[in-house]
């Protein structure tokens, strides 16, 4: 436990003294979201939602996760640098389970994510949503959720490359995607039927579909994911990803 | 002896290991039936040259990974089926420090100690005692990334004896040292082993072999020679004569005609081993006058030892090591 908890305050202790991490976390996607959000303002109507939507509404979901998704992402590159710097081979030689290590690991990165995603969620108000405590509450369960199983997935692919250059590479041809087709910038019901499909095995389009839900509820189909189900999923996929980066972090390599 | 056994902390049996092949680099056979044991309480010593397979004997032992063939137990317990029952008792040193730069010098130890399972006020004490011992309290806040090469070894070597490892294993860990730190390192060690502890370290250094109680010379993935500093440099037959010469094979062949030894020639030099070496030479001067550029006795070293049983000089092997 002391272990996992040291693993985990270190990342944490590093990412806030990476001040360029920190502001390049959580200001591009701000930035992104004003811009496309103001820029395509009213004139891209989501069906079935009010008359008076405002994309920048519609669009603070998908920014959110994007947020998370960068932050808790790009946190376990750290992995490809303690390897490099040799951090790495220390702690695989300590008297420390893999499950710990990768749960300090996955821990640590995830809580930079959520810190990152909850202070753009203090601008929920003045993207003129007001979800009360209750939609919060569920915004947070669906973030922590969303943010662990990145987070893993993140760890996964940095395990296995050995360059943070081939980390970007899968990173623009694999995750970005991921985000494009997750209901955060156009809502499925308007894609065509075989992105539509893509888009319901794409474990990002129900943490977009569960913030929706609460946050802004008018914007969400009938036939979505309903709130349990999103939090089921994600906690399904984050499980998911934790066992299969304890796999890949027990195998013994030279490559250390 | 009188019926008391002293107890082994590292036994090796028959250890291979083999590099597969991968993009650019064919298969490699880096450990070649390597078996030796350490005593409790014994300073060893592995003493080859670069790519001599010092190194992967070293990440074996530390459980970074399980040889392709062999057994290892330190201090009784199975190494390679059971690498965590291990681990609590070592004490690694790796030759590229294994620090994270943007924590302080006391921030990696704190983190290090934890890993060893150390809290608290214990942990504390540790850490100012370590800090101490390497003479680093006054950059202990200091970030690990903007400290020079020995100051970041010496904060490694800190780390790695935080918890007071039963075994202590170390890769090169003169690499980067100057002088008085080196000293340090050594005296550090010397009180570390009579407080009892189990010490390995691999070193292409001769005077840190001679530190040893016993070295082992790993040269091409094989032990070639095993023993004491004293022993192996004793196994060579007195003194080691080298002769500088503008002909160094016309005169070996003249040398083995006239009194029946044959030198070993590297490049423009011949050397041989030879009891009394010092009545031995006016013999040669004379035999071959105005040939010998300069002759020089010495008596055995480790290099010698090396030389001996490898049948080649240490640092031609090294260049070898790193042509490839």
């Amino acid at each position: 436990m002391t272990a996992l908890m040291t693993l985990w305050e270190r990342d944490i202790i590093r990412f806030f003294r990476d001040k360029p991490r920190v502001i390049g976390g959580l200001v591009p996607p701000i930035v992104f979201w004003f811009l496309i959000g103001t820029g395509l303002g009213t004139s891209v109507r989501v069906p079935g939602a009010p008359e008076d939507l405002s994309f920048l509404q519609y669009f603070y979901a998908g920014t959110l996760v994007l947020i998370v998704l960068f932050t808790s992402i790009f946190a376990t590159i750290s992995i490809i640098e303690d390897r490099r710097e040799g951090f790495l081979q220390a702690v695989l030689v300590a008297p420390v389970s893999r499950l710990s290590i990768v749960l300090g690991k996955v821990m640590g990165a995830s809580t930079v994510g959520l810190a990152q995603g909850l202070a753009f969620l203090l601008l929920a108000g003045a993207a003129g949503l007001h979800p009360g405590f209750h939609g919060y509450a569920l915004a947070f369960a669906v973030l922590t959720l969303a943010s662990v199983g990145l987070t893993g997935l993140g760890f996964c692919i940095a395990w296995v490359l050995d360059s943070s250059q081939g980390f970007h590479a899968v990173m623009n041809l694999f995750l970005i995607p991921m985000w494009m087709l997750s209901g955060a910038l156009f809502p499925a019901a308007a894609a065509p039927r075989f992105l539509r499909a893509v888009i319901a095995l794409n474990p990002v389009a129900y943490s977009v579909t569960g913030l929706q839900r609460a946050l802004l509820p008018s914007v969400v189909a009938q036939d979505s994911a309903s709130m349990g189900a999103c939090l089921a999923i994600l906690a399904a996929f984050a499980a998911l990803m934790l066992t299969l980066s304890v796999f890949v972090a027990s195998r013994r390599t030279h490559d250390i | 002896m009188d019926g008391f056994k002293e107890m082994n902390a590292v036994v090796v049996k028959s250890v291979v290991h083999d590099y597969p092949a991968k993009r650019k680099t064919v298969a490699r056979r880096a450990l070649n039936d390597v078996s030796f044991s350490v005593a409790e309480g014994e300073l060893f010593g592995l003493l080859g040259p670069n790519g001599g397979g010092k190194s992967t004997l070293f990440r074996i032992l530390a459980t970074s990974f399980a040889p392709t063939s062999g057994s290892v137990s330190i201090l009784g317990r199975d190494l390679i089926a059971n690498p965590e029952s291990v681990r609590p008792f070592l004490g690694v040193v790796f030759q590229y420090p294994s620090l994270d730069n943007r924590l302080t010098v006391r921030e990696n130890l704190v983190h290090g100690g934890r890993l060893y399972g150390l809290s608290g006020p214990t942990l504390t004490a540790r850490i100012d005692e370590m800090l101490g011992h390497y003479r680093l309290s006054a950059r202990a806040s200091d970030l690990c990334g903007a400290l020079s090469g020995g100051l970041r070894r010496r904060t490694e070597l800190a780390k790695s004896l935080l918890h007071k490892p039963k075994v202590i294993l170390l890769d090169e860990p003169s690499t980067g040292l100057d002088p008085a730190a080196r000293q340090d390192l050594w005296e550090h060690l010397m009180t570390l082993k009579a407080e009892g502890a189990t010490i390995l370290t691999t070193t292409h250094l001769m005077d840190e072999g001679d530190r040893c109680d016993r070295v082992a010379i790993l040269d091409q993935g094989k032990i070639v020679a095993i023993g004491t500093p004293t022993a192996l440099k004793a196994e060579i037959g007195g003194d080691v004569i080298t002769i500088e010469t503008n002909d160094a094979s016309g005169l070996r062949d003249e040398i083995t005609k006239r009194f029946g030894v044959t030198p070993q020639a590297f490049g423009g030099q011949l050397r041989l081993e030879r009891a009394s070496g010092h009545a031995f030479i006016p013999q040669l001067v004379e035999a071959f006058p105005g040939r010998l550029r300069t002759v020089s006795l010495s008596r055995p070293s480790l290099e010698d030892a090396f030389l001996h049983h490898a049948g080649r000089r240490f640092s031609d092997s090294h260049e070898e090591a790193q042509k490839k």
